[in-house]
């Protein structure tokens, strides 16, 4: 299965109503298909096509366009070391031999039981906390070798899960619109001024 | 003095004013509670007291600068949509990544309901009817606190029909990104918002104010900007414009990373603070790290040619900036010291705009990969003086003319002003090369002393990049 599951077709479509158009909802809808799979499966950007309007193709190249979609199985855990200036001069790429060492892989790689990814990525917005990495995107600042064995051997044991959810899973809480608060999608072929913006003056 | 280990790199010392980070030093600073208790939606309240024109024209007196790279100022902006075309939109850029920058996020995660304070504002003023708040994919905690915020504010009446019960309805619409440094480039983040590839649009026609999301017009925003709003609304213009300069005024948020004694991001005072001040000032970074001097610094994120300690007295002023040939870009500096390898560090700027490159425009998709690539074989010592040469030309295939560069006394130069001219339709090429030319300008020594003089250089074979 995987195309969206019930329950996630439903919440696809809550999502596809807040947009003036439904192929907006595109890349949330792909990061829902990834959360329900682990990654992005072709069955599922043809159900993500079907929602919004496109094609199978048109959404696969958006998909297709942007790194944090994965199309083939990754690990639980996607082990993601920052490689860019500021962790570059702090020390980056030795944290990333180590990384390599530990997991036994090359970035790129997955580790033989499935449980970590590894990726040279760039730049992750805390580059006063260098080197930094992220794991499924959470941060973990001023990395160290032994800070590094730490955080493995926890995730192995599973000491992190109610911080660092698996792969796929991003924000763990949605935007929740109450239908009686919702103004509701304002399309672009509707011309009127809005009611509380005053007419221009007649000169 | 003070970090708070709830807001990792926050530093707030010395006595300065704070207009967005006021709250950082509470824990929980991103409850709708805490916000209550520290003048939460009193600038949205002050705000519909007055009318739309009357906000517009306070934002505009101040003249609250973008703080997401470009430096235009918010209220000019808002002013730009052609009169009497709706609906126009709101679109918030959170999708923060420029090399170096670090603010936005601690914005999103540290004072969300500020930024919605921020966006209801905007929408108000400028009769925005829809709001979209783009957030950068790898931020799954901004996403979790801005969507914990709206839930709140919406069950508030802060957001959604009849804001406190007036006229006024706007939505605003949490939305993700998934991973492309270019979607940052606000025609690109519409496009993306389209649910697109992040494809930048070229400018003219598609100004996002004329041309922008579903061709209406639209305001695209920065985290940052749009923070100083409520402040801005409780206090009036003079308050804020009592802070820095006139054609600086307020604060800014600065990251300062690498090899300073104490990175941090900061809330300094725009216009009158210096890179001499951030970087040695006992309240900011406190000098160079152990007891090293310092080589060059990035002075506005990795899309900025590089100063020297030449240039340490250039003040937080965009134009000051600008006449010394760089920017301020993102408010991203970061610092090299002299164990610094100059090459390696050009390289791994290059190398980030030459991944992420779009691969729209021929000379970015082409001269990013090819910068990368031939500085690679010279930082590998495999490079010969010829590339050297090569470098700069295939950077002028990108940049014609002259690129911007800070002066040198010891090398004679003098500075060449920014902006550069370009061959593409965004900054991502000119961004792949501005590390190398910097690099080659004021430390052409070190890439020389790398250079094999053997005719026989590697060969580099012809693939594709990924």
């Amino acid at each position: 299965m995987s195309r969206l599951n019930e329950a996630n077709t439903i919440l696809a479509k809550e999502i596809i109503a807040r947009y003036p158009k439904a192929r907006s909802a595109t890349i949330p809808l792909l990061h829902l298909s990834q959360q329900q799979n682990g990654y992005v499966t072709e069955e599922a950007m043809a159900h993500v096509a079907e929602l919004v309007g496109a094609t199978p193709a048109e959404v696969q190249g958006t998909a297709t366009f942007y790194e944090m979609f994965k199309f083939r199985p990754v690990g639980k855990y996607l082990v993601n070391i920052c490689g860019t200036m500021s962790c570059q001069l702090m020390g980056s790429e030795a944290l990333l031999h180590h990384a390599e060492e530990v997991l036994g892989v090359k970035p790129g790689g997955t580790t033989a039981d499935g449980m970590f990814t590894l990726e040279h990525a760039e730049c992750q917005a805390a580059c006063t906390e260098a080197p930094n990495m992220q794991v499924n995107y959470r941060h973990c600042h001023r990395m160290t070798n032994e800070a590094f064995d730490q955080l493995i051997a926890d995730l192995r044991e599973g000491k992190r899960d109610a911080d660092i959810p698996a792969h796929g899973t991003l924000a763990r809480i949605r935007q929740q619109i109450p239908a009686e608060k919702a103004v509701g999608p304002v399309s672009p072929d509707d011309p009127a001024r809005p009611v509380w913006t005053p007419a221009p003056e007649v000169k | 003095m003070a970090t708070y280990p709830w807001a990792a790199g926050y530093v707030d010392d010395g006595d300065r004013p704070k207009i967005v980070t006021a709250r950082f030093e509470h824990e929980d600073s991103y409850t709708i509670t805490r916000y209550h208790a520290t003048e939460g939606y009193a600038g949205l309240k002050a705000a519909l007291t007055r009318t739309p024109g009357e906000v517009h024209d306070e934002v505009r007196g101040a003249t609250v600068l973008g703080r997401g790279g470009a430096g235009f100022p918010a209220g000019t902006k808002w002013g730009l949509m052609p009169p009497e075309k709706y609906p126009r939109y709101l679109v918030v850029n959170g999708d923060e990544s420029e090399p170096g920058t670090y603010k936005d996020r601690l914005l999103m995660e540290r004072d969300p309901h500020q930024l919605i304070e921020g966006c209801l504002i905007a929408a108000y003023a400028a009769g925005l009817s829809q709001v979209f708040l783009y957030i950068r994919g790898e931020m799954p905690l901004a996403h979790e606190r801005v969507a914990t915020a709206l839930n709140e504010a919406y069950a508030a009446g802060y957001v959604g029909k009849n804001i406190l019960g007036t006229d006024f309805s706007v939505d605003i619409i949490l939305h993700w990104g998934a991973g492309a440094y270019v979607v940052g480039e606000e025609t690109a983040l519409i496009e993306s918002l389209e649910g697109k590839r992040g494809e930048p649009r070229l400018k003219p026609p598609y100004f996002p104010a004329a041309i922008g999301l579903y061709g209406q017009p639209t305001i695209v925003n920065n985290v940052e900007t749009l923070s100083n709003l409520p402040w801005l609304l409780r206090n009036g213009v003079a308050a804020y414009t009592a802070i820095g300069t006139e054609t600086s005024p307020g604060t800014r948020m600065v990251a300062v990373s690498g090899h300073v004694a104490r990175p941090g991001v900061f809330e300094i005072v725009n216009g009158t603070t210096t890179f001499r001040d951030l970087l040695f000032g006992d309240e900011f970074c406190q000098g160079i790290r152990d007891g090293n001097s310092l080589k060059a610094f990035v002075p506005g994120g990795g899309s900025a040619p590089w100063f020297t300690p030449e240039q340490l007295d250039v003040p937080f002023e965009g134009r000051v900036a600008g006449a010394a040939g760089s920017m301020l870009g993102s408010g991203a500096v970061m610092v090299m010291d002299d164990t610094t390898d100059i090459p390696t560090a050009a390289l791994t700027l290059t190398r980030f705009y030459a991944h992420e490159s779009c691969g729209q425009c021929t000379p970015c998709r082409e001269g990013g990969t090819w910068l990368m690539r031939v500085l690679e074989r010279v930082v590998e010592g495999q490079g010969t003086r010829a590339d050297l040469d090569q470098l700069l030309e295939i950077g002028e295939s990108i940049c014609p003319g002259k690129f911007p560069h800070a002066a040198n006394s010891a090398l004679g130069l003098e500075a060449t002003p920014f902006p550069y001219k370009m061959t593409t339709i965004c900054f991502v090429g000119p961004s792949a090369y501005a590390p190398v030319h910097s690099a080659l300008t004021h430390f052409r020594d070190e890439f020389e002393a790398r250079v094999a003089d053997t005719p026989a250089r590697r060969q580099i074979p012809v693939t594709a990049v990924h």
